[in-house]
């Protein structure tokens, strides 16, 4: 309550915030990001208990979408066979920039218990998109999916939004 | 009905096409037939009225080196017996008659024995593969099957 009532009052208490509007942005983006859900197994079911109220995923800000159009990130929950690896590539593909992927668990980290004999499994879905934040665990417990998703805004976080190829050095 | 009743009714209608009946307790008997008459064999196993094998519980293909053969679980929900029948076929030439139009539960096994082992279920409406990519090559749970490199430009191994 502190900052709010200081705001209430512009003469006494200042009224006035500094800050970069970047910095800005990107606190509004780290803490409202909507997901795809991609619920391929077992991580899927640990996924539900995240979601449900006893861990609330929902504190983050995420909320589950069903579009591709309308998510910020895509949570990989599974083992990516190759027939639903076209799949999520296409869908990634439909997602809007800027768009991030964590991938949950052993199975979509590196392929899991079929990394050497599965040969219906990609070994690890970093091979067909990018990964931002990796979840070990299999599947892991909700407390990794909560430091999952704080990783992931500590990534938004920083990133840059104005100037970005100049200051990446690209031209 | 006990195996070896089920065995000898099968036998003074098919005669030699029921191979033999092998009892091995603790596990399920089963009969062994020729795979050329499978169909009228299940047909006659649904239908008379001491069979009435009306459940078809599981549908599974074999890799047995040199042959392929398909096992039937039946049951009966009226008469509570309870039957195991094979049938193999040569590996070059995995014929075997679909039983799909006596109970519709063989339906989508023998499309899994189809798309996994390469059974060739003949009379099938639709046998197309139906756990992997329809453009897979090659039935993975068979002894000598070896993974391919690639699929659609990802590593496999």
């Amino acid at each position: 309550m502190g900052l709010l009532n200081k705001l209430d009052d512009p003469y006494d208490g200042g009224g006035i915030i500094l800050g970069k509007v970047e910095e800005l942005l990107n606190w509004g983006r780290s803490k409202s990001d909507w997901y795809l859900h991609f619920g391929l197994a077992c991580c899927a079911i640990e996924f539900m208990a995240m979601n449900a109220s006893h861990f609330d995923f929902m504190r983050f800000g995420t909320i589950p979408r069903t579009s591709p159009r309308q998510a910020d990130f895509i949570m990989v929950t599974g083992t990516v066979t190759f027939k639903m690896a076209d799949r999520i590539k296409v869908l990634y593909e439909q997602m809007a920039e800027p768009k991030y992927v964590i991938s949950v668990g052993s199975c979509s980290n590196c392929g899991g218990p079929y990394w050497e004999h599965g040969y219906h499994v990609l070994k690890g879905v970093d091979k067909i998109i990018p990964v931002d934040v990796y979840i070990p665990g299999c599947p892991p417990r909700p407390e990794a999916f909560e430091e999952g998703m704080m990783k992931l805004q500590e990534k938004i976080s920083h990133q840059a939004i104005f100037n970005k190829r100049k200051r990446l050095g690209i031209e | 009905m006990l195996p070896n009743e089920i065995f000898e009714k099968l036998r003074s209608v098919y005669s030699d096409q029921i191979i033999e009946l092998i009892e091995n307790h603790p596990s399920d008997s089963f009969i062994t037939v020729n795979a050329s008459a499978l169909f009228e064999i299940c047909h006659s196993l649904r239908d008379e009225a001491f069979f009435m094998f009306d459940y078809l519980m599981s549908l599974t293909g074999m890799d047995l080196g040199e042959n392929l053969g398909v096992v039937y679980h039946l049951y009966s929900m009226q008469l509570k017996h309870k039957i195991v029948i094979k049938a193999f076929v040569p590996k070059e030439q995995p014929k075997v008659p679909s039983v799909e139009r006596i109970w519709r539960t063989a339906d989508w096994h023998e499309r899994e024995a189809y798309d996994l082992i390469g059974v060739n279920f003949e009379g099938h409406h639709n046998l197309i593969r139906i756990l992997l990519p329809y453009d897979w090559e090659g039935y993975p749970l068979r002894k000598d099957y070896t993974a391919p490199e690639m699929y659609h430009g990802m590593k496999v191994s």
